[in-house]
C-alpha cells in the first residue's frame, strides 16, 4: 500500500478550477517533487493534502484511509505535516516556543527540540529570540523544524527555497537524508527545478492544473521536462 | 487629604475596570473579534449569581466560582455555536452580530428581571473599611476587587506564557492558518478564549454587583470603560490594561474631586481622547507582526 494515493482529484477556488483529475501516488520513504510554473497548481495540490483545501471530486487516501474531508489538525494527528509557503513561523513566539507548538498534536517519534537543534545548529543560539527577528533562512529552518516536531510520516514542503541564498538552500537540502532516516516521506513543491531533480526519487510536472509528465528523474530527459514545464 | 482619598479610590476603581477589560482584550487578541456585547456580558453574571444565590441561599461570594463555571460554559457554547461562524468573515460581521447579541441580552434580562435595580447582599463586608486616618479610608470590597485584578492578570500571564494552551492561544493569534497546520483546532481555541474571557468578567461583574446595585442597561457604559482601558494600556498587554484601567479610574475620581461628581465620567472620557490622540498605540502595546 502506498502512503499517499490521490485519485481523480479536482480542486476549485470557488468557481475557478485549479486542479483537473489529478492522479498521483507517493510511496513511503521517497522524495516526491512537484515542479511547474507559477499558477500550475503545485501549491494547490499541497494545500489539498494538508487540508487547507478540500477536493470537490476525487479521493485522497493516506495510509489507506480517506482523508479528503478531514480537518487539517486531524491530519497532523495522522502524521501529515506542512511547511507552508512563506514559512509562516509564529512571529511573537520564541524559536523554542515555535518548535514546541509543532509538537502540539504530539505523535511519538524521534524528533525533539534537541534533535532539531542538532539538525539545524544555527537555531540553537536563537532559542529565546522572537521568530519575527530571524532572517529568511533561519525562519525557513525553523519552519521545517517546527513541522518535524509533530513526527510526521509525510512532510509537505511548499517552495522551501523561495527567496533564500544558495548556501542556505543547500543547507536545507542537505537535511533531507536525515529526514528520510527518521522515517519521513518528503513531498516537496519547487520552482528551483535543477536542484530538486538531483534529490527527488519521483517527479511530477504540473501544467495548467494537470500533471503533464511524471516519472523517475533518471528516466526523464531535460527536453521532456522543459516541454512539460512550459507546455510547448 | 481629600485628593489622596480620591486618588486611592481611583486606583482601586482601575482594578475593576481592568477586570472588565482583560476579557475584551483577550477575545480581540486571539480572534480579532470586537465584541460589542462584552458590556452586557459583564451584567449577565450578576444575574446568574443572583439566581444562584436565590436558589441556594448562601453568601454571594460563594456564588462566584459557580457563576464562573456557568459563564465559561456559556462563553464556550456561544463561540462554538455562533461566533466561530463569523470570525473569519471580517470585522464588520463581528460588530453587527455582537451588537445584536447585546440587544438580545439586554432585552432578555429586562423580560426576566424587569428594569428595577437589583443587589447582592453579602452582609457587613460591604461597608467595612480600613481606616488609615480621619480622612482616608479604604473599603474592603474595593480593595479585594483590586487585589483580585492583580491575581487574575498574574494567572493569565502565567497561563499565556507557560502552558500548552496559552502557547496555542498566541500561535492562533499570530497566524490562524499556520496554527491549524500545526494541529491546533482554532475553533476549540477561540471557544476556550471566549470562555476564559467570560470567566474573568464574572469576577468583576459579581464583585461589582455586591458593591453596588445593577440593572440590565448598565452594559454599554461598562463596554466603553473596558474599551478605554484597553486602548490606553495598549493592545496585547494585560498589565497595560491594568494601567489603562487605573488611569481611567484616576481621571474619573480626580475629575470628580476637582469639578464635582457630575464631571467624573466626562473627565474620564476626555483623558481617554487626549491619550488616544497623543499615543494611539497605548502605553504598553506588545503586538508583534512578521
Amino acid at each position: 500500500m502506498s502512503l499517499l494515493e490521490i485519485t481523480d482529484a479536482s480542486v476549485y477556488y470557488e468557481d475557478f478550477q485549479a486542479l483537473y483529475d489529478i492522479n498521483l501516488t507517493v510511496e513511503e520513504g521517497e522524495i516526491f517533487a512537484c515542479i511547474g510554473a507559477n499558477g500550475a497548481g503545485k501549491s494547490t495540490m499541497l494545500k489539498t493534502v494538508s487540508g487547507v483545501l478540500t477536493p470537490r471530486r476525487g479521493t485522497i487516501l493516506f495510509d489507506g484511509q480517506p482523508i479528503d474531508h478531514m480537518q487539517p489538525h486531524k491530519r497532523v494527528e495522522m502524521g501529515i505535516s506542512m511547511v507552508p509557503e512563506g514559512r509562516r513561523v509564529f512571529p511573537s513566539l520564541t524559536v523554542q516556543e515555535n518548535l514546541i507548538i509543532g509538537a502540539y498534536r504530539g505523535r511519538p517519534g524521534p524528533w525533539t527540540t534537541d534533535a532539531v537543534y542538532e539538525l539545524f545548529p544555527l537555531l540553537e543560539p536563537l532559542k529565546k529570540r522572537q521568530a519575527s527577528g530571524l532572517s529568511g533562512g533561519e525562519q525557513q529552518a525553523l519552519a521545517i523544524g517546527r513541522s518535524l516536531m509533530s513526527n510526521p510520516r509525510l512532510i509537505l514542503m511548499d517552495e522551501v527555497s523561495l527567496g533564500l541564498a544558495p548556501v542556505v538552500i543547500k543547507r536545507i537540502y542537505d537535511a533531507f537524508p536525515t529526514l528520510l532516516e527518521s522515517g519521513c516521506t518528503i513531498f516537496v513543491v519547487e520552482q528551483d527545478v535543477q536542484h530538486v531533480l538531483t534529490v527527488a526519487s519521483h517527479v511530477a510536472c504540473f501544467l495548467e492544473g494537470r500533471i503533464a509528465l511524471q516519472g523517475k528523474p533518471s528516466e526523464l530527459t531535460n527536453e521532456q521536462i522543459t516541454a512539460a514545464y512550459f507546455g510547448v | 487629604m481629600d485628593w489622596l482619598n480620591a486618588a486611592t479610590q481611583g486606583i482601586l476603581l482601575g482594578g475593576l475596570y481592568a477586570l472588565f477589560a482583560v476579557g475584551l482584550s483577550l477575545v480581540f487578541g486571539t480572534m480579532r473579534l470586537t465584541n460589542l456585547a462584552h458590556g452586557d456580558l459583564t451584567i449577565l453574571p450578576a444575574y446568574v449569581a443572583l439566581m444562584v444565590v436565590n436558589a441556594l441561599r448562601f453568601n454571594p461570594f460563594y456564588s462566584i466560582p459557580i457563576t464562573m463555571v456557568i459563564m465559561f460554559v456559556f462563553g464556550y457554547l456561544l463561540q462554538r455555536g455562533l461566533l466561530n461562524a463569523i470570525v473569519k468573515t471580517g470585522d464588520v460581521n463581528g460588530v453587527i452580530v455582537t451588537f445584536g447579541i447585546s440587544i438580545v441580552l439586554q432585552n432578555a434580562l429586562l423580560l426576566g428581571f424587569t428594569a428595577n435595580s437589583q443587589g447582592l447582599d453579602a452582609g457587613t463586608v460591604e461597608n467595612l473599611s480600613i481606616k488609615i486616618n480621619d480622612r482616608l479610608a479604604v473599603g474592603w470590597l474595593p480593595l479585594i476587587i483590586f487585589l483580585m485584578s492583580l491575581v487574575v492578570i498574574t494567572v493569565l500571564q502565567i497561563f499565556m506564557g507557560r502552558t500548552k494552551m496559552g502557547r496555542a492561544f498566541r500561535a492562533v493569534s499570530d497566524d490562524q492558518e499556520a496554527a491549524r497546520l500545526m494541529g491546533i483546532n482554532n475553533k476549540h481555541i477561540w471557544a476556550v478564549a471566549m470562555g476564559v474571557a467570560l470567566l474573568i468578567v464574572t469576577i468583576g461583574g459579581v464583585m461589582m454587583a455586591i458593591r453596588t446595585t445593577f440593572d440590565p442597561l448598565l452594559g454599554s457604559q461598562r463596554l466603553i470603560y473596558a474599551f478605554e482601558a484597553v486602548v490606553i494600556g495598549g493592545m496585547g498587554s494585560a498589565w497595560g490594561t491594568l494601567l489603562g484601567g487605573i488611569i481611567l479610574g484616576l481621571a474619573q475620581t480626580l475629575g470628580a474631586q476637582a469639578f464635582g461628581s457630575a464631571w467624573s465620567i466626562l473627565v474620564g472620557h476626555v483623558v481617554f481622547v487626549v491619550i488616544l490622540a497623543l499615543r494611539p498605540q497605548g502605553f504598553l502595546a506588545k503586538t508583534v507582526t512578521s
